[in-house]
């Protein structure tokens, strides 16, 4: 049997299985701890670092991060839920998110934090990029505008010899999610939503099906994105 | 099929953690990867094509299109600039007929624009096809714009001669200058190869490690994390196959000592590699060199040959049973994030130059998920000289805090630009003074990720304790204009080279940047300067160093020239959103004809 062990967040004293990642631990002890990029049971990548706590004084990924016995986690701290917040919004400006014509609105994890977090006007300036909107794929729209660039496609979606169907391009502010042509042309129709269903925005659709839950129906329509982990 | 493209993926054993050697020789001999290519080779490795084109196109050196039989990479770091890049640059797209970033329409020559190549103490410095030029003028350049209408081969463009010492050897014959200034234990000639190895077969590991323990080295890369500690950590990894890395990445704009330490020093950094792995159990090796750096390659690879013929490398070493240890050298393809040890190794392994998540970290899982040393190349060189003198010995060289000593790049606005290896603890004053700089307005400790001091900075002290650096050290004089020559120039730099995986670190220096601008042309209010100081805890959750010192250009003469900004900044107006209206209905202008 794993190991247990004890640590803190915000003062109060959690149990864990050794190795366990502080976002599973937390969720596990009913504690929210906002993720954009995290898929549960996937190997994490900490690439939007929303998640970031500060670990024993220092700022750390909470999806990457292993929990140690005695561990002090601060994850309230209103710092670093600004930090947060400024996140959500580099993340508004860096896009083109426009939410009402957006097929994923009520189900978008983003828009979703954006909510949580009362975002209202972000401090930042839009940067208006000039993005593409791809629809080459036989069963995929990828709206490039959209995109996070939290890699959840490309880490997520494989074939089954465990090719690659989506990629990183370029660096910086540059880079950009590229689909294999090859590969991905035996996509099924299952792997298709799947991969609609793991893009946490509206950047992968699938094609011919837009909006399929009436408002009221959506996921995040009644209460907040993190409340399902806090009242479980 | 190409059978040559063929030939060189079978030259790697087929291996996808070689993906980089099979792209940069892919490219040497085609001038390019083209799609035909990279189906080829993605094919042959069994890896989709989108994976191959991750890594193809995170690196800065590596094209699909042709760019050019003669490609010129002009480099364009603020110091290049201090030293009349602009107009070296205006002439070559004058006399070759073509902007940066295009080639020519006959195919001849390409521009394009690079990252410090480690030349600051020769600028105006460019790379064409892989051989450095330094010190270019306009009539240089037009001279060589000649030279290349006219067929000739790179090496005959050299006209200004070979540098000093093994640059003009004939398997370097480079026109780069070492111009070292001040020697100490690195640099020294007092050094026969082979003596530390066959000092330490004597000892136990561990003894090894506790000397190098007792010099307290530091970090040389920039780090500053005590060496004897990193090596501890690994050696008592659990997983027996351990690799030494070599950082011979010197990305840091303003940096150049590696470059020197290689071109006349490379036995010492070799044996230095050797005691790393006698102390941590390593046989296998590996120097990880700049792209930019390749012209230094085949003069290092014949120096590990005849390091093997004399037992210092290779089985048994220095006939100690069971002391077996080689290196290979790793060519990088362009891009200061590999200089990060985690990202170098991602790079080694033939993947996009994205730093890691840690924990773990190398120590414990590394370069192909063993433990991992990774050191920078003078830590590596100054360990060989503590293990021949002792730890003791070394501690007498600095501070407390800070042992031993330091190699110093010394460029811009001075009289004697080049390399100083100094004990730690000179002030900044000592050494503007060494130099021949007067009446200097700042000084950038540590290139763009450092700190940039004004003139009531400059009794402070270079070591960990206060000033620390990797090396570089920039000399801005009094005609400069700070924020538009070099923090602005420092920005564009973080900007090219993130990785992009962060999101802070991907977009936020975009949006800094931004508002310097505004400053710059005199839009700035007080509330700008006020954002960007509390902005600046964004960038503490990135996932490493670049991401973490990024705005440091901005933040650092908001400190210490905080009237730079002061005397730019609109007095009167609280705030300024920003818009600017003739800006905005440009286009309309445009479009319903109106002026
Ligand atoms: C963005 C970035 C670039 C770096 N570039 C270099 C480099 O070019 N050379 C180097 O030795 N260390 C560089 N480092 C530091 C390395 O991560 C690492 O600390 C160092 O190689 C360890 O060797 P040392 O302990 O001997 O200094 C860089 C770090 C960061 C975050
Ligand atoms: S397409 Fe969706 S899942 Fe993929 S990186 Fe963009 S936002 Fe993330
Ligand atoms: S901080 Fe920047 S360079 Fe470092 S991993 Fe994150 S995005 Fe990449």
């Amino acid at each position: 049997m794993a190991q247990t062990i004890k640590f803190t967040i915000d003062g109060v004293e959690c149990t864990a299985k050794k190795g366990q990642y502080i976002v599973d631990a937390a969720t596990e002890n009913h504690i929210y701890i906002p993720t954009l990029c995290n898929i549960p049971g996937v190997k994490p990548r900490g690439s939007c670092r929303i998640c970031s706590v500060r670990v024993n004084g220092r700022m750390m990924t909470a999806c990457t991060t292993p929990v140690s016995e005695g561990m002090e986690i601060e994850n309230k701290d209103p710092d670093i839920e600004d930090i947060r917040k400024a996140i959500i919004e580099l993340m508004f400006t860096e896009g083109n998110h426009f939410c009402p014509s957006c097929e994923k609105s009520g189900n978008c994890e983003l828009q979703a934090l954006a909510y949580r977090y009362q975002m209202l006007a972000p401090r930042f300036k839009f940067m208006f990029p000039k993005r593409r909107l791809e629809a080459t794929h036989p069963k995929l729209i990828k709206d490039h505008n959209r995109c996070i660039l939290c890699k959840r496609c490309i880490r997520a979606i494989k074939d089954e010899e465990g090719h690659s169907l989506f990629a990183f391009a370029r660096r910086g502010h540059n880079v950009e999610i590229i689909i294999d042509t090859k590969y991905s042309k035996n996509m099924t129709d299952e792997q298709a939503r799947e991969a609609a269903d793991i893009c946490p925005v509206g950047a992968i659709l699938v094609k011919e099906r837009a909006y399929t839950d009436p408002i009221g129906k959506r996921k995040y329509d009644k209460q907040p994105i993190g409340s399902d982990i806090e009242n479980l | 099929m190409d059978k040559t493209i063929d030939a060189i993926i079978n030259n790697y054993n087929r291996d996808k953690n070689r993906l980089m050697d099979i792209l940069i020789d892919t490219q040497d001999t085609l001038g390019c990867v083209p799609d035909s290519a990279a189906e080829q080779i993605a094919d042959a490795l069994d890896i989709s094509k989108v994976d191959l084109e991750q890594t193809l196109s995170f690196y800065h050196f590596f094209s699909k299109e042709q760019r050019g039989k003669y490609t010129v990479y002009l480099n364009n770091s603020a110091v290049a600039n201090m030293y009349g890049r602009k107009e070296v640059a205006r002439i070559f797209e004058e006399e070759a007929g073509c902007k940066f970033g295009e080639v020519t329409k006959d195919g001849l020559i390409g521009l394009f624009d690079t990252s410090c190549i480690g030349m600051n103490d020769q600028e105006p410095a460019a790379l064409i096809n892989g051989v450095v030029f330094t010190m270019l003028t306009p009539y240089r350049v037009r001279e060589l714009v000649k030279g290349m209408r006219k067929g000739l081969k790179v090496e005959e463009l050299l006209r200004t001669g070979y540098g000093d010492g093994n640059n003009s050897s004939p398997l370097i014959r480079s026109a780069v200058n070492n111009h070292i200034m001040e020697k100490g234990p690195v640099l020294s000639e007092d050094y026969v190869p082979g003596d530390a190895i066959k000092k330490i077969i004597k000892l136990d590991p561990a003894e090894v490690i506790e000397e190098v323990k007792n010099s307290n080295i530091r970090g040389r890369g920039g780090a500053g994390f005590p060496t004897g500690l990193k090596w501890d950590f690994c050696r008592r990894a659990k997983d027996k196959r351990r690799f030494v890395f070599c950082n011979a990445d010197e990305g840091e704009p303003g940096t150049f000592k590696d470059r020197v330490i290689l071109t006349e020093r490379p036995r010492l950094l070799f044996e230095g590699m050797a005691v790393a792995a006698y102390a941590i159990g390593a046989a296998e090796g590996i120097l990880y060199l700049r792209y930019e750096y390749k012209y230094l390659k085949k003069f290092l690879e014949n120096i590990l040959d005849e390091m093997r013929s004399k037992n210092l490398l290779g089985k048994n070493i220095a006939s100690k049973k069971g002391f077996d240890f080689d290196i290979r050298i790793q060519l990088g393809a362009g891009a200061y994030v590999c200089g990060e040890e985690s990202a170098l190794i991602e790079s080694a392994e033939g993947k996009r130059g994205e730093p890691r998540d840690r924990p773990p970290f190398p120590v414990e899982k590394g370069y192909l998920g063993h433990p991992t040393v990774v050191n920078n190349v003078e830590t590596l060189c100054s360990v060989v000289k503590v293990m021949l003198y002792g730890g003791e010995w070394y501690r007498s060289f600095g501070t407390d805090e800070s042992t031993g000593t330091k190699l110093l790049c010394v460029s811009g606005d001075c009289h004697y630009p080049g390399v100083y290896e100094l004990e730690w603890g000179f002030s900044v004053a000592d050494i503007l003074e060494m130099v021949g700089a007067e009446n200097v307005q700042a000084v950038q400790v540590g290139g763009p990720s450092g700190t940039c001091i004004g003139p009531d900075g400059f009794e402070r002290i270079l070591g960990y304790e206060d000033l620390a650096t990797g090396g570089s050290l920039i000399i801005i004089g009094p005609h400069r204009d700070v924020l538009r020559d070099i923090v602005l120039n420092f920005m564009d730099f973080f900007i090219e080279e993130s990785c992009g995986s962060c999101t802070p670190c991907r977009t936020l220096p975009v949006a800094i940047r931004e508002k310097l601008i505004k400053i710059i042309e005199g839009r700035g209010v007080m509330q700008d300067l006020m954002d960007i100081e509390r902005w600046r805890f964004i960038m503490k959750v990135n996932r490493c160093g670049l991401g973490h010192t990024a705005l440091n250009p901005v933040l650092s003469t908001l400190k210490n020239l905080r009237h730079l900004y002061l005397d730019l900044i609109q007095k009167e107006v609280e705030y300024d959103t920003g818009f600017r209206l003739d800006e905005a209905v440009k286009e309309g202008k445009l479009v319903t004809n109106r002026t």
